[in-house]
């Protein structure tokens, strides 16, 4: 007697990968949200030169004679203490800030994922070796690590990239790890191992997509801190210099201006905060989407 | 009747998951509740001990002990209630105490805060210890140091010591082995005939209800199909759904040569 | 036939065909730290269609048993052959070709399948890790596989949180069937099920052992199943075989005071707990064990010889082996099944097994 499959519920049925996509974007507006406003930051970033009203400000121009000046019709932003129109440093802001940031994130991933997953997986030496390697990383403080090594390279934003990575990385790794040590337990692992699929297989199609969801929505919430920590090293003078439109430069360099001229900080510091929001409901969202659990009730 | 459940209805929202028209439990006697997973059982345990709501479900109905309509009591009044004249126990005895603590001051700070001395206390754990046929000084121990049934046994004695009315007792025996069950099963016996208890015991297992209990309601989907005295309900069953049950046990064949 | 030399024994297996044993366990040991989880087990098993029960309460050693079966744990000592191969031994093309040929079928329904990947995926990943099939081919099979397990083929494209708990527990074992073993190893197969769902998977073990020639080890607590679906069967307590013997015989007259024991225990439909055995105390700590006898500190038959001498496993009647001093007095004093045979239900019986209702 061939039993047949209980009709699911309308929502929980199965749907191709397409509909599930847009069904769950019309169910979490948040996360759309977050995407819409992601989108945003990349066309802006994309047509910066026709956006900004004085693009000229986002390099080396100076302005002696437009020095601080509040948020007006001509500068909606206000200028800085050169004189430089704060708006069109911002929309060029998203040509740096945000793309180091992601620059960071994917490499700490592409270390940091792989070095998890086959110290979680595998176990013994291979995972002794690794974290401990890992965990002498970790020993610095993040700052510092990054700190000697931008200043030994030269002061790029290529090497701001590459310090702030080499300082990430291990963070994630000791997450994956875990995870995967977890997954790796698990009955259906096991299972796998009896009916004699190969490691890498196992490794790539269980523990990897069953061990990531974690990660997706740290990486979303370290958007934010990655360009604050570009931001305090290129205030030290590593990194980013001026007159590059990291917005992260920019608050730290307005900082002395804060009680004379507020919108010299608060400006460049609503951007990271808004790009820093939208990847963490972005994050927020992607984790749900992943889940095949979730039924988009609400 | 000591317990006595009528008209009760638990739903999430709209979605009704017991639905049962009338279920009673006597002085000294064993009720058994049976069904499958999903048919209501442990949320008629929950709404008994009025813990539906933690849950996210509403209870609706009647449900009295020795008059006492119980879902009319505020919550303060139902801590009264629970663990002095309604106990429980729950399938997984593993997780039935916290692994911090000693079961001594576990069951110790239960009788107090129903009232005993102090000495009241200690001298009710060791008389209801040995009542469970477990020495007292495994109180001394963390639950990690004991077994599965002796944990159950462990806290059963509590019921004991409480002298609580009825105990609610929802799969004890599923996660044991079948040596140890037998001892349980055994313990609640002793309840029943040398303390006059009222058990409702649940299970999904017939063979265990069968053995142990008076009589026995089964549970399909939030109702009850069938109730009556056990020996009859599982011999000669009257609903189709439990003769699906009992046809679906599997019996051992042994035989009589060598 | 029966022999015992010197620790090794040969149990007579009822059905198959006589060569080559499918599985044989020889004196296996396996050993996590101090605990001896397995301690000097033997088994055998011939090829198809065929079943034998492993039965035990927990720390018995059975689970360990069936893994080490299948390589998944390391063992101390003894060892396992498969169709006259040491398996400890097999690398490469040879390893792989085992791994095919003996699968396992676990008894947790919800941990078992990948909650991230379709029913249909699922069944099909092995074939497709093997290279026995390409995709769509799989996938066809895996369609087939629901079938023969008594599924829909529309369940391919379910999640495991969307089957119930019998249902995985169907899917589970058409993955394990996807590469056409001829050794399946179910452990605790119907433990997590409700009744109902327990009977479908045991009639479905029935049919696919006729229809597959499959041979099987049915690790249990339940002493119904076994009855039902294994013709032999091997009684353990902390990591030693008890008793072993045809399943009828060794449940209708027990061999071994723990067997009784355990039967007596058993709950069943019409059956009164007057004649129950109780067991004092509790299974001894198997980093620990008894000295003599591991049973005697619990036996209600213990003497002196049982605290001091271990007893060997050895034939006590045609078929039957015991490790017990007493054991002979055990089987002559061992009745048929307490209680009358309930007089409700009239099952039909398997093909394969004897079935006798007692004399009341």
């Amino acid at each position: 007697m061939i039993e047949a499959p209980v009709p699911l519920p309308a929502q929980a049925a199965v749907v191709p990968r397409g509909e599930a996509l847009r069904r769950g974007l019309r169910a979490n507006p948040l996360m759309a949200l977050g995407a819409v406003l992601c989108l945003l930051a990349v066309v802006v970033a994309l047509f910066a030169p026709l956006l900004a009203p004085y693009p000229a400000d986002a390099g080396s121009a100076t302005h002696p004679f437009a020095v601080l000046q509040p948020p007006s019709a001509v500068h909606w932003f206000g200028t800085d203490n050169v004189g430089r129109d704060i708006l069109s440093r911002v929309i060029f802001g998203t040509r740096v800030s945000p793309v180091i940031a992601v620059l960071v994130l994917v490499i700490a991933c592409v270390i940091g994922i792989p070095l998890g997953v086959v110290a979680g997986y595998f176990g013994g030496w291979l995972d002794e070796v690794i974290m401990r390697v890992t965990d002498i990383f970790l020993a610095f403080p993040p700052l510092l690590l990054a700190l000697a090594l931008a200043a030994v390279l030269p002061p790029s934003l290529t090497s701001l990239v590459i310090a702030i990575a080499v300082t990430w990385w291990p963070w994630y790794t000791r997450l994956i790890r875990g995870q995967a040590a977890s997954v790796a337990g698990r009955p259906y692992v096991e299972s796998c191992r009896a009916l004699g699929i190969p490691s890498y297989r196992i490794v790539l199609r269980h523990i990897l997509p069953n061990s990531v969801t974690p990660l997706i929505v740290q990486v979303s919430l370290d958007f934010g801190g990655v360009i604050l920590t570009a931001s305090a090293l290129s205030f030290l003078g590593l990194g980013a210099q001026d007159p590059t439109p990291d917005w992260g430069l920019m608050v730290a360099e307005g900082q002395n201006y804060f009680t004379t001229a507020w919108w010299v900080v608060t400006f460049p510091g609503l951007a990271i905060l808004c790009t820093a929001f939208a990847f963490t409901l972005l994050g927020d969202g992607l984790r749900d989407l992943l889940d095949p659990r979730r039924t988009f009730l609400r | 009747m000591r317990l006595a459940i009528t008209g009760l209805q638990v739903s999430f929202g709209a979605r009704r998951v017991v639905d049962v028209d009338e279920l009673h439990v006597g002085a000294a006697e064993i009720v058994g509740l049976a069904g499958e997973s999903g048919s209501g059982k442990s949320m008629t345990t929950l709404a008994v001990l009025g813990l539906a709501h933690t849950v996210g479900a509403t209870v609706r109905g009647s449900i009295t002990l020795d008059g006492t309509e119980l879902t009319e009591l505020s919550q303060r009044e139902l801590r009264e209630v629970r663990g002095r004249r309604i106990a429980a126990i729950f399938q997984s005895p593993a997780t039935a105490f916290s692994p911090v603590f000693r079961l001594g001051s576990v069951v110790h700070r239960a009788l107090r805060l129903h009232g005993m001395s102090r000495s009241e206390a200690t001298e009710a754990a060791s008389r209801a210890m040995r009542q469970v046929l477990l020495s007292p000084g495994l109180l001394d121990r963390y639950p990690s140091q004991l077994s599965g049934g002796q944990l159950q046994r462990v806290a059963i004695a509590i019921a004991l010591a409480l002298r609580a009315e009825v105990l609610l007792a929802d799969e004890p025996t599923s996660a044991l082995d079948v040596t140890v069950q037998a001892e349980v099963l055994e313990v609640l016996r002793e309840l029943r005939d040398r303390d006059g208890m009222s058990v409702l015991f649940i299970s999904h297992d017939l063979a265990v209800v069968a053995e142990l209990c008076d009589r026995v309601a089964i549970m399909r989907e939030g109702r009850i199909v069938e109730q009556g005295p056990a020996t009859r309900v599982l011999s000669a069953p009257a609903d189709p759904y439990t003769a699906d049950l009992l046809a679906a046990v599997p019996v051992i064949r042994a035989e009589a040569g060598p | 036939m029966t022999a015992a030399a010197g620790g090794r024994q040969v149990s007579a297996a009822a059905g198959g065909q006589g060569g080559t044993l499918l599985l044989d366990i020889s004196e296996l040991a396996v050993r996590f730290g101090p605990v001896r989880a397995v301690d000097g087990v033997s088994l055998q098993l011939p090829p198809g269609p065929c079943g034998l029960g492993l039965v035990g309460e927990s720390g018995s050693g059975k689970t360990t048993i069936g893994r080490a079966a299948l390589r998944l744990v390391p063992t101390s000592a003894g060892i396992v052959r498969f169709a006259g191969k040491d398996i400890a031994g097999l690398r490469g093309r040879a390893l792989q070709d085992y791994r095919r040929a003996a699968q396992i079928v676990f008894q947790d329904p919800d941990g078992v399948l990948d909650p991230r990947m379709r029913m249909g995926t699922t069944i099909a990943e092995a074939l497709v890790a093997h290279r026995m099939a390409g995709r769509r081919a799989a996938a066809e099979q895996a369609r087939d596989l629901l079938a023969e397990v008594g599924l829909d083929p529309a369940f391919a494209a379910r999640y495991p949180h969307q089957l119930s708990g019998g249902q995985r527990q169907r899917v589970s074992i058409a993955r394990a069937l996807s590469v056409r073993p001829r050794l399946l190893v179910l452990d605790e197969p119907t433990s997590a099920l409700d009744v109902r769902a327990q009977a479908a998977i045991l009639a479905l073990v029935g049919r696919l052992r006729a229809q597959r020639n499959l041979a099987y080890l049915l690790i249990t607590h339940n002493l119904a199943i076994v009855s039902e679906l294994c013709e032999q069967t091997a009684v353990l307590y902390l990591g030693r075989v008890a008793e072993s013997g045809p399943t009828g015989a060794l449940l209708g007259r027990p061999a071994h005071p723990y067997t009784r024991a355990l039967r007596s225990a058993v709950p069943e439909l019409g059956n009164s707990p007057a004649a129950r055995v109780v067991l004092p105390g509790e299974p001894p700590d198997a980093a620990n064990p008894p000295p003599g006898c591991v049973f005697h500190p619990r036996c209600p038959l213990a003497v002196d010889r049982c605290r001091a001498e271990v007893p060997v496993l050895r034939p006590v009647a045609a078929g039957r082996l015991a490790a017990c001093h007493r054991a002979e007095e055990v089987l002559a004093t061992s009745s048929a099944s307490p209680g009358p045979a309930p007089a409700s239900t009239a099952e039909d019986s398997p093909p394969g097994s004897t079935a006798a209702a007692p004399p009341a």
